[in-house]
């Protein structure tokens, strides 16, 4: 009878673990298809071209994930049949795994949009000539692999602009994520918009470590709100910076989508993206001419794969002329945010006068701008 | 220096122990009673996904909070029904059950996944205490769950150690045999307070996503936390006051990183912060595993030790 019990109780754990693992599977079902060593296709063969996107967040996260599925529905709307999309979704940064079993399962053109994905996704392209991979936001590149990625600073420095207004404190707070020279070029960018119409505005940064994690997020405002900011930027995933900045009676700039509905109150402006119009070049070119991309993609406001979200029922009417004058000088090429003198945090000279630095030196940047509070922190 | 910077950094702590402190009290009524409690994480994570999805679905934060703290309950009573009727092995159905509260979560929160929260919890103004120096924020801005599950865990204390029904619980989780001989009914004492655990558990999922985690998502809105309490569980003691401390000094390390950054100070390195949780579950699930180490530290003598009279 005990044995029996015991024997009934060890089954029912097991089942318990099982019922559990079966519903991770669902996600990462390793078992579709199984084309070994997949060939690029040019459409002509009736098969669909398989295209799969490898997310860092997950596709609810209101902001970057977010925009990069809304990319893939646009792309699945416009060739509908001919093409076969997946995505995986929450993958961790530095794996080759999820790559390696998205190329065993066939897929001829693979996206990844994170940062980290950069060294695993060029291992795995260069181990796999027929399938053809683009890497957002890196700036390493093979025969079958390329980079896409646009200047969110045209549209930070928009942002920095509304802040620089909005400021009472002249103390900007900016939540960010990690070190590096996306998030420095958009800390600096926004910076020097800030200072264009304030110059005394200092902005704050906090490192939280992490793309994505709304708790977290939301602590790192507040410390910031908690210090004296009264105007909160931020380059996380997740809206949840504005939170922090409603409870505190501040403004928000959001990032990534227009998420002035999640704060109404606190909301300001921020910068957007577009994928949708890179996913769908990038997949026809393969679909039908059998071109598999390895160009380096540098979109910007004038493309539109970057632009700027609606303005916030604070912003004063005076403020948004000002942006909008400025907008238009930065997409017909007459301004550009980065323009010298700037200097570095220890007051040297980084841009000369009236220069500019070139792509090069705008994808490697490693300084923060005099008026930022924070160090780089050493990784 | 920005005192007021520090002085809203620990009143932010104390609201970050409260997920915490709640399932760690309930933990201890829950192991106090003889039953190993690994399933804490599964039980919170179940509790903050009934309440967000109740949320959700009626918009009412309070109806939410007792979503959640019955779905808690739920959990509690499957493990008693595994551990006590059933006699399964207590570590392996606990971590069964992180790993089965886990996937429901997750299959069941879908739908809302990264969705903001519908409704919260605000903090209260108690009587325009708030805005006093120092002390405003940190004792009198607080929401009214911080007031509660502090009254809890006073009330929490004294029934254990100054009532009948606490000298019942102890005597079951020291020796369940010499409790039965005494005409306590072993297996009742055991299910109470393991579907105590459970609700409390629940309680401190709901709370967490109710008011801190601003938007529901089934990696991050709990992510550790009930390892936390358990590991509190054990350096208590098994004593809720201690563990109360506890959760709020995990509340100040968990928070206060960003404030040693907008004060500029180099300190401390966040990687070992966030490896915590990971740390802290290696080291309870050694202690716990261990049956010397247990009654070092102060464990209920019968832990993880199922009862039958048959084998007595």
């Amino acid at each position: 009878m005990k044995r029996s019990l015991r024997f009934g109780a060890a089954a029912l754990s097991l089942a318990l673990i099982a019922a559990a693992c079966g519903d991770d599977d669902k996600e990462t079902d390793p078992g579709t298809a199984t084309t070994d060593g997949a060939e690029t296709t040019d459409g002509s063969g009736g098969e669909p071209l398989k295209v799969a996107f490898v997310y860092v967040g997950p596709v609810g996260d209101a902001g970057w994930t977010k925009k990069h599925d809304d990319g893939r529905k646009a792309l699945e709307a416009e060739f509908g049949d001919e093409i076969e999309v997946t995505f995986l979704e929450s993958v961790p940064e530095g794996d080759e795994q999820p790559f390696e079993t998205l190329v065993d399962e066939g897929n001829d053109l693979i996206f990844g949009t994170s940062f980290g994905y950069m060294d695993p996704m060029l291992a795995v392209a260069e181990a796999n000539p027929g399938v053809c991979f683009e890497h957002a936001t890196g700036y390493k590149t093979a025969d079958n692999m390329g980079t896409y990625f646009g200047a969110a600073e045209e549209a930070r420095y928009l942002s920095g602009i509304a802040a620089g207004h909005a400021t009472a404190s002249g103390q900007i707070g900016y939540v960010a994520a990690f070190p590096i020279p996306e998030v420095l070029r958009g800390i600096n960018a926004f910076t020097l918009g800030a200072q264009s119409v304030n110059p005394d505005a200092t902005v704050q940064v906090v490192w939280t470590s992490t793309w994505f994690d709304p708790e977290v997020e939301k602590q790192a405002a507040e410390s910031l709100t908690a210090a004296g900011a009264d105007v909160l930027a931020m380059h996380q995933d997740t809206p949840s910076t504005g939170e922090a900045a409603a409870e505190a009676d501040a403004k928000w700039l959001g990032y990534n989508d227009d998420m002035s509905s999640f704060q109404p109150e606190a909301w300001l402006t921020g910068p957007v993206w577009d994928w949708a119009p890179h996913y769908i070049e990038t997949t026809r070119r393969l679909l039908e001419d059998g071109d598999c991309r390895n160009d380096q993609y540098y979109g910007s406001m004038a493309d539109g794969m970057v632009g700027l979200a609606s303005y916030g029922d604070s912003m004063d009417q005076a403020w948004i002329d000002h942006i909008e004058q400025v907008k238009a000088t930065i997409i017909d090429g007459s301004f550009k945010p980065f323009t010298g003198p700037i200097n570095n945090q220890d007051g040297e000279e980084v841009v000369a006068d009236g220069e500019s630095p070139d792509l090069g030196a705008l994808l490697g940047m490693d300084y923060l701008v005099e008026g930022v509070i924070g160090d780089i922190p050493a990784s | 220096m920005n005192d007021n910077a520090w002085i809203i950094a620990i009143a932010a702590s104390i609201g970050a122990a409260i997920p915490i402190a709640l399932a760690a009290v309930g933990a201890i009524l829950h192991e106090r009673s003889g039953v190993l409690n690994l399933g804490v994480e599964g039980m919170m994570l179940i509790g903050a996904m009934a309440a967000f999805l109740a949320a959700d679905a009626w918009g009412n934060v309070w109806l939410a909070l007792v979503c959640g703290v019955l779905a808690g309950g739920a959990l509690g009573l499957l493990h008693g029904v595994i551990t006590i009727s059933l006699r399964a092995n207590q570590i392996v159905t606990g971590l069964a059950l992180v790993i089965f509260g886990t996937g429901l979560a997750k299959f069941l929160g879908e739908p809302v996944n990264g969705l903001k929260r519908p409704v919260k919890i605000d903090p209260l103004e108690v009587a325009g205490l708030g805005d006093l120096p120092i002390l405003g924020p940190v004792l009198f801005a607080q929401d009214v769950l911080v007031y509660a599950s502090i009254a809890l865990v006073v009330a929490v204390s004294l029934y254990i150690y100054r009532s009948r029904a606490g000298l019942a619980l102890r005597a079951v989780g020291e020796s369940p045999a010499a409790a039965d001989a005494q005409g306590i009914a072993v297996s009742r004492v055991r299910y109470v307070h393991v579907l105590a655990g459970g609700l409390l558990a629940g309680a401190g999922g709901a709370y967490q996503a109710l008011a801190r985690a601003p938007s529901w998502n089934q990696e991050y809105t709990i992510n550790g936390l009930g390892w936390i309490a358990l590991t509190l569980v054990v350096f208590s003691n098994w004593r809720p006051g201690r563990a109360l401390i506890g959760a709020v000094v995990f509340g100040f390390a968990l928070r206060s990183q960003f404030t040693f950054q907008t004060e500029g100070i180099d300190f401390p390195p966040q990687v070992w912060l966030q490896m915590a949780p990971y740390l802290l579950t290696i080291l309870v699930l050694i202690v716990t595993s261990s049956p010397g180490a247990r009654r070092r530290l102060g464990a209920p003598a019968a832990l993880g030790v199922p009862y039958s009279r048959d084998e007595r």
